[in-house]
Parts: structure tokens; C-alpha cells; sequence
């Protein structure tokens, strides 16, 4: 019992020993990316391309099927109110609202954020870092602050994207598949979707995008410097990002309805 | 250029362009850095002093009350029996890891009492040649080389670019410039990672392993170089190698560390002359000693032969 115990308590202080480093390793990417932004904006823009740019065929792929998918599901179940002419309204709040941002999240933890922790975490384990701290550089600076950056910056376009193209899948499976009428689809949307429906999830991509860059980087930061520990941090880094992502994504909508 | 040329001493005298950027520096325009100020201590005949050192890794204790001292203008060794800690004692000395007992000056002062600034102000006259190089990866052995540079300096390109084919001609990659890391050797790699420890031509070079892959000829030109910049140029050289002939040849004091301690020191003739056991089967690659060869182990009979053997 005693020995139970004494697991629980490690575990626990574990945990908030953790949780308050990963606060601290926030505040100071957070202090640095202002002199980032200004003196080192390369770097960024490099970043955002890397965790953009090269995320992008996966996000319009999945981002055109998944509106496919939606429109199917809208159509056949609308269909049974004679409602199907919201199918349009239908994928473009789900959209929107929910399926852009999130899946957009797992997606790039899966894609993007195992990219930042397993190159971070190899650079660890053969010495990149070390090597920029005894050649005065912060790694931090150099190397953790560009990529969260990147991250941020392009979480929320990506999930712009994916949204855009998820509506497109919708019109061409509810349009020129099922036959609903295109005036119709579209003229639902436009009625349906407010202002804060985008908002909401404009809002989720950004926090979202902070959670999984600063999950990536963190992880990768503080790999064990093996193979294994890369890989344990790479794994680590789609796991607790998916948990986290889903974990907001219930508080925000909570606090958005 | 012949074979002599590597040593000419133009490759090695500080060239006209540091002085300018010290001269900028003095004056507030050479980059994110305050100027360098020398201290006292500076100028002392002690670079490093180690005082009273303990540390562990988990519960394996690795240095109990070390004290050794780094006069200036020598090429010091560390040696020992693998798993000694001679690289953790540079990790040290270069505040990588904090001891857990103790105190190291570095020119006089306690790096323990150093903010995060005054440690990379510091750090910038050191350079460090890694055990494994640990090259960017991601950026040509060219870039490699000029990155303490771009980040440090404001130089022109074509300043940084004549530095740098300058310090890779040294080691004599001048034409792997183009290449990228991976395409590299090991020991190529150590030498692309040695040009770029020297690329900011630093007071003081730590050298980790520097020998290691490295064929014959590559050796030969290496501790050679090593040797003549430390002349050259009037820097300190601390270097962690198992090569007992080719520190023999390069080092002026050596230090045998074994069992968390200085087991003995001098210079390679000295060491080579010592009565004691250990530093007498060190020197000479005796396996009997007092340095075991094996690991702690169960008996060797017991474990291949016994009950519980499956």
C-alpha cells in the first residue's frame, strides 16, 4: 500500500514538476519571439514553410474527403427531412466550426510537429546544440524559436485551407454527385455561417497551433539524446498533442456557445 | 601551395580582419556583444583552476575532490581509462553541466556566478571540437564553418567567405566546401568541425577526441596544426584523447585521470618515466594493472556454466 502510495506521489509531482517547466519553456519562446520576428525573420519564414508549405498536399487532401464525407452524411440524412438543400449549411459550420481546426491540429502534430520534435531531438542527441551553446548562440533562439513560430503562423492557415477545400469537397460530392441544387447549397451557407462561427474557429486553429508547436518543440527540446528517446519524443509528440487538441477544443466551444 | 604551406604561419597569425572586428567591437559596432574586457586574471599563468570538483551522474559518482590547474599557452591533455569522465570534466569546464560540488575559474573567475550573457560573452573565446564534430546538419560544410560568423559578426560575404576557405584549407577540405555533411567522413567531419572551432580564433581550443577516424596522414597534419596554432597564435589548448604517441608528441602537460581523480601529471616524458602502476599501464597498454580491463562482473565459470543457466 505504502509502496502504491509513494508511485502515486512521484507521478503527481512528476507531473507538476513538468507541467511547470514546459510554463517556463513557454514564457521564454515567448519572450524571444518579439527579437525573432524583427531581426531574424528568415528564419521564421523558413520555418513556416517547412511546417506549411510542406504539410499542404496532406491537409487539401484529406481537407477535400473529409468535405466529401460531409456532404454524403449531410445529404442522406437531410434527405429523410427533405432538407437536403442544407447540405451546404450543414459542411460549412461543421467545417468551420470543428472539423477545420481540429483535424487541421492532429494532421499537423502528425505531419509537421513529429517533424520539429524528431529533428530537435537528433540535433540534441549529436551535439548541434551543445555545439551552438559553446559557440555563444542560443539554441533557443536559433533553433526552438523559429520553428514554434513557423508553427504558429501556419496552423491557422492550414486550417484555413483545409476548410476552403472540405467546402469544395462538399460541392462536388452534394452538388455534382447528388444533384443539390448549387444556388441552394451555397445560399444556405452564406445564411447559416455568421461572423462568429468564424471567429471560433479561427480562434481554436490559433490556439490549437500554439499547443501543438509548443508540444513539438518542447519534446524534441528535451528528447532523451538517443534513438530510442527521439522516438519516444516523436511518439509523445502525437499523442499528448491529440489529447491536449481535443481537451481545448471542448473548452472553447463550451465558452463559445 | 606544398605541403609546408599548411603551416605557413599567415594561416595562422590573426588575420587583419579580427583586428578590425575588435576594433569595432571596442568601439560599440561589431554586433550584439559588448566589448571584451580583460581582467586581471587574464593575464595570470593559470587559464583554468579546479578546485575541490564533485560530481555524479545518478548515483555513479564520477569526480570526488578533483584539483588540477590549465597554465595559459599550453597544449594540456587529459587521459584515462574509458568512462572516466574526461569529456565531462570539458562539459565542466565549459559550464555545459554545473558540478556538484566545488569551483572552476576561468581566467580568475568562478563560471558558476556567470549570468546566461557574461557565460556566451565568455564562450565566444573558447572553441570546442566535439567527439563526433556535431556539424549542422541541415547546411554545407562551407556554412558550417562561417555560422559562428554570420552570427556573431557583421563581415561582409566576401570577407567571411576568405575566412573560411582560409580555415578549411587549414585542415585541408578547402575543395569539400560545397559538400554537405553527410556526405562526409568522420574524420572529415572532425576536421570541417575543427576549422569551425577556429573560425573566431579563439583564445582558448578544447579539443574532444580530436584523433579519433582519422587516417594516418590526416593525423599526422592535425597534431601538427594543433601544435602550431597553439604556438602561433599564443591560444591554450586542452585536449581529451586515449592516443598516448600522439599526445606524447603534442602536449606539453598531460593529466591521467582515473577513479574521480588526477592520478598523475606532467609532461608525456614524465608520465612515461613514472614508477606508478597505473600511469605505467596506461603509457604502455599493459592489460594487467590496476585498471581492470573487465567490467565488475559475476565469475566468468559461474555465469557460462552454472544452475540458473538456461
Amino acid at each position: 500500500m505504502t509502496a502504491v502510495l509513494r508511485d502515486i506521489y512521484f507521478t503527481v509531482f512528476q507531473f507538476v514538476r513538468t507541467f511547470g517547466a514546459l510554463q517556463l519553456f513557454f514564457l521564454r519562446l515567448l519572450m524571444y519571439s518579439p527579437g525573432i520576428l524583427v531581426k531574424r525573420f528568415g528564419l521564421v519564414v523558413g520555418q513556416v514553410y517547412n511546417a506549411g508549405a510542406l504539410s499542404l498536399v496532406i491537409i487539401m487532401i484529406c481537407g477535400f474527403f473529409v468535405g466529401g464525407v460531409l456532404g454524403l452524411q449531410g445529404f442522406s440524412n437531410l434527405a429523410k427531412f427533405n432538407a437536403e438543400d442544407s447540405v451546404g449549411a450543414v459542411a460549412a459550420l461543421a467545417l468551420v466550426k470543428e472539423l477545420g481546426p481540429v483535424i487541421t491540429a492532429l494532421l499537423f502534430a502528425g505531419r509537421a510537429g513529429t517533424a520539429l520534435a524528431s529533428e530537435i531531438g537528433l540535433m540534441r542527441a549529436t551535439d548541434q546544440l551543445s555545439a551552438m551553446e559553446m559557440m555563444a548562440i542560443n539554441p533557443i533562439k536559433r533553433v526552438v524559436v523559429p520553428r514554434f513560430l513557423g508553427g504558429v503562423i501556419a496552423m491557422p492557415l492550414l486550417a484555413a485551407i483545409f476548410s476552403a477545400i472540405g467546402l469544395l469537397g462538399a460541392h462536388v460530392v452534394g452538388v455534382l454527385l447528388l444533384g443539390v441544387d448549387v444556388g441552394s447549397f451555397w445560399q444556405q451557407m452564406q445564411q447559416s455561417v455568421e461572423l462568429a462561427d468564424i471567429q471560433e474557429g479561427i480562434i481554436k486553429s490559433i490556439v490549437f497551433g500554439f499547443a501543438a508547436s509548443l508540444l513539438a518543440v518542447w519534446e524534441g527540446y528535451n528528447a532523451i539524446p538517443t534513438a530510442e528517446g527521439v522516438g519516444r519524443a516523436t511518439t509523445r509528440t502525437v499523442v499528448i498533442t491529440a489529447i491536449v487538441v481535443l481537451i481545448f477544443d471542448f473548452m472553447i466551444t463550451a465558452v463559445a456557445l | 601551395m606544398n605541403k609546408e604551406d599548411y603551416f605557413s604561419p599567415i594561416l595562422f597569425v590573426r588575420p587583419s580582419f579580427c583586428y578590425a572586428m575588435r576594433a569595432l567591437a571596442d568601439t560599440g559596432h561589431q554586433g550584439r556583444h559588448p566589448p571584451i574586457t580583460m581582467t586581471r586574471d587574464a593575464v595570470s599563468d593559470n587559464l583554468i583552476e579546479i578546485h575541490d570538483l564533485d560530481y555524479s551522474f545518478g548515483a555513479r559518482k564520477i569526480y570526488k575532490g578533483l584539483n588540477l590547474t590549465i597554465r595559459r599557452g599550453l597544449v594540456t591533455a587529459f587521459m584515462g581509462p574509458s568512462g572516466t569522465g574526461k569529456t565531462t570534466l570539458l562539459r565542466l569546464i565549459t559550464r555545459q553541466l554545473v558540478p556538484d560540488r566545488g569551483v572552476i575559474l576561468v581566467n580568475g573567475v568562478d563560471i558558476a556566478t556567470l549570468s546566461l550573457t557574461e557565460l556566451y560573452r565568455m564562450r565566444q573565446r573558447f572553441g570546442m571540437l566535439f567527439q563526433n564534430g556535431a556539424l549542422l546538419t541541415d547546411i554545407s560544410v562551407f556554412e558550417n564553418v562561417a555560422f559562428p560568423l554570420r552570427e556573431h559578426t557583421r563581415l561582409t560575404n566576401r570577407l567571411i567567405r576568405h575566412v573560411v576557405l582560409t580555415k578549411l584549407h587549414a585542415v585541408g577540405l578547402r575543395g569539400a566546401a560545397d559538400m554537405m555533411p553527410a556526405q562526409l567522413s568522420g574524420g572529415m567531419a572532425r576536421r570541417v568541425a575543427l576549422a569551425r572551432a577556429m573560425v573566431m580564433d579563439p583564445d582558448f581550443l578544447i579539443y574532444d577526441e580530436p584523433f579519433v577516424g582519422l587516417d594516418p596522414i590526416s593525423m599526422g597534419v592535425i597534431v601538427r596544426l594543433v601544435r602550431r596554432m597553439n604556438d602561433a597564435l599564443g591560444i591554450s589548448s586542452i585536449i581529451v584523447s586515449h592516443d598516448v604517441q600522439e599526445i606524447s608528441t603534442v602536449a606539453d602537460c598531460s593529466y591521467l585521470i582515473s577513479d574521480g581523480k588526477v592520478a598523475a601529471s606532467g609532461s608525456p616524458d614524465e608520465l612515461n618515466k613514472a614508477s606508478s602502476e597505473l600511469v605505467r599501464q596506461f603509457m604502455h597498454g599493459m592489460a594487467d594493472g590496476p585498471v581492470a580491463f573487465h567490467y565488475n562482473a559475476p565469475d566468468y565459470e559461474e555465469q557460462l556454466l552454472g544452475r540458473d543457466v538456461e
